[in-house]
């Protein structure tokens, strides 16, 4: 059924049923729910009698993303990542593994570096959170994301966001003088040295193996700051 | 994810009474593990009890010259704080060798000595598993074991506990602080905190349903080298294959744990006598009994050397 409906928007196009792209992935992405939604059902009626399935639980937050506040009802089970995406449509930050390994997923939560994927938005009550769209728009950039552009740190970008999110967070771990497992002098003040800032970002995976430039571009920030 | 309710704890009492009042209660304060779990439906929790609000999040001088570590200060916060820096190096570098800068940003202390093993047959419903599913069997007894337990495991389970920090921590002879659903309040020494496996390796610590941690405390430090060596796959955000934690006074004496070998960080008080004569001697205390798999024989020699080069390394 579903290889014929896609066969049927082939034959016709996208452009003349009138639907965007975005709008397709949507409803795909609603196919898909419906599915996992029938089978989840499956595996209800085969659970013993008195062990009613728990409903979706909702609860409000309110935080700041990029300086604005909002106010969410949402299904307990939303992640921060989740939440970003797909209620406040934010697509900047990225969804990679899910599980808090790749790193893509990286925000700022109060000045931190975070995985949003390993964290529930009804956790961040009052929290102020910034994403990849917070910290510059295409016109102004962050001086991170022009580095990074300068020196070629990436190539399909998809990790990019979080890269970039997490490199900002490190320079101020380093000037708050937070040690990392090559810092030699736990009592001395750390540098942005390269070996520090490979060893900082390793929470950050990139695919495409940027990662030389990706460090040339953060030395060339921490060098201006400096 | 299974849907839950949600509450905002407003003191450790009341999250350690709604714990006990609600079933399949959990508590979650930096969720790097448990939300893990949940996505993959091994936790299943009915309901969450959100404890980061309780302001267990300071580090203060203990009477006795030590510190009480609140259960939610976070792993990065731990690892840079200038008494913890100075005086508890081994603590700082344990911390610092595990997760990423993101995972330890969130994860707390209390939540590291919880955090759950990272067997691939207890993270893969479709494998047996006496840990996650208790009676089911242990896949990894007869699979892919390199990684796993070669002291105190049983036939249940071989995993291992996967926390550096708690290898320090029981190096450290720290305490752990409770309170019970009926606000009783109890003291753990770190020695008796987390469980061998037997044949119910499903309950991996001596909490009782509903207790929550509220603090750790360190006794006054000990002095000496401090030395946190973590051997691993690779050199950044990997678990350990072996990890040894050492404090070697000037006249040799000392104390050492092992990390990344069983269920809870191994340490073997009548070995310590014998570290002034060096690292075989000792380990081959510290290790009796080992009862390894072929594939991680390995890991025998692989605690001599490294202890011979953390001795090295500490008498500078």
């Amino acid at each position: 059924m579903q290889r014929d409906a896609y066969l049927g928007i082939s034959r016709l196009g996208i452009s003349r049923l009138g639907i965007s792209r975005r709008a397709l992935v949507i409803a795909s992405a609603a196919s898909v729910a419906a599915t996992a939604a029938r089978i989840e059902a499956f595996g209800q009626s085969a659970a013993p009698a008195g062990s009613a399935p728990q409903a979706p639980s909702i609860a409000k937050v309110s935080f700041t993303v990029n300086g604005t506040a909002r106010q969410l009802e949402l299904d307990t089970r939303t992640t921060l990542l989740d939440a970003l995406r797909e209620h406040l449509h934010l697509p900047g930050t990225k969804k990679g593994c899910d599980q808090g390994q790749c790193g893509a997923c990286t925000v700022i939560v109060g000045g931190r570096r975070v995985a949003s994927c390993l964290t529930l938005a009804v956790m961040h009550e009052g929290h102020a959170i910034t994403t990849i769209e917070g910290l510059g728009t295409p016109e102004s950039l962050h001086p991170m994301q022009a580095a990074f552009v300068k020196h070629d740190g990436y190539q399909c970008g998809y990790c990019t966001p979080g890269q970039i999110c997490a490199a900002v967070a490190v320079l101020d771990e380093i000037k708050a003088g937070v040690p990392s497992h090559v810092t030699a002098d736990l009592t001395t003040q750390p540098t942005a040295t390269a070996a520090e800032l490979r060893e900082r970002m390793s929470g950050n995976i990139c695919r495409c193996g940027a990662y030389s430039n990706i460090v040339d571009a953060i030395s060339e920030v921490a060098g201006r700051q400096a | 994810m299974k849907p839950f309710s949600y509450e905002r704890a407003k003191s450790p009492a009341q999250a350690a009474s709604s714990a006990a009042r609600v079933s399949g209660a959990k508590f979650i304060a930096g969720g790097t593990n448990l939300l893990d779990l949940m996505k993959l439906q091994i936790e299943t929790p009915s309901h969450l009890i959100d404890v980061n609000g309780l302001q267990l999040d300071k580090i203060e001088a203990t009477p006795e010259g030590g510190l009480r570590i609140g259960a939610l200060v976070r792993n990065t916060d731990l690892a840079a704080d200038p008494r913890v820096r100075r005086d508890y190096g081994l603590l700082a570098r344990a911390l610092l060798a595990g997760a990423s800068g993101q995972l330890r940003n969130q994860a707390t202390t209390a939540g590291n000595l919880l955090q759950r093993t990272r067997c691939p047959y207890f993270y893969d419903t479709n494998q047996p598993c006496n840990k996650r599913q208790p009676g089911s069997g242990c896949a990894a007894l007869g699979g892919f074991n390199r990684p796993h337990a070669i002291l105190g495991a049983s036939d249940a389970c071989i995993a291992t506990h996967p926390s550096d920090m708690a290898v320090a921590m029981r190096a450290l002879d720290a305490t752990v602080e409770t309170i019970n659903p009926d606000g009783a309040v109890r003291s753990i020494p770190i020695a008796q905190f987390h469980r061998l496996p037997g044949d119910t390796p499903h309950i991996e610590t001596v909490l009782q349903p509903g207790e929550l941690i509220t603090a750790v405390t360190l006794p006054r430090p000990l002095g000496g080298t401090q030395v946190y060596r973590k051997v691993r796959d690779r050199a950044s955000y990997a678990f350990a294959l072996i990890s040894v934690a050492a404090i070697v006074q000037r006249d040799g004496s000392g104390r050492v744990a092992l990390g990344g070998v069983a269920h809870k960080p191994w340490r073997v008080e009548a070995a310590e006598a014998l570290l002034p004569r060096g690292a075989k001697a000792a380990t081959e205390q510290l290790v009796a009994g080992a009862r390894p798999t072929p594939q991680n024989a390995f890991k025998l020699p692989l605690v001599e050397r490294t202890l011979a080069s953390v001795l090295a390394e500490a008498k500078g």
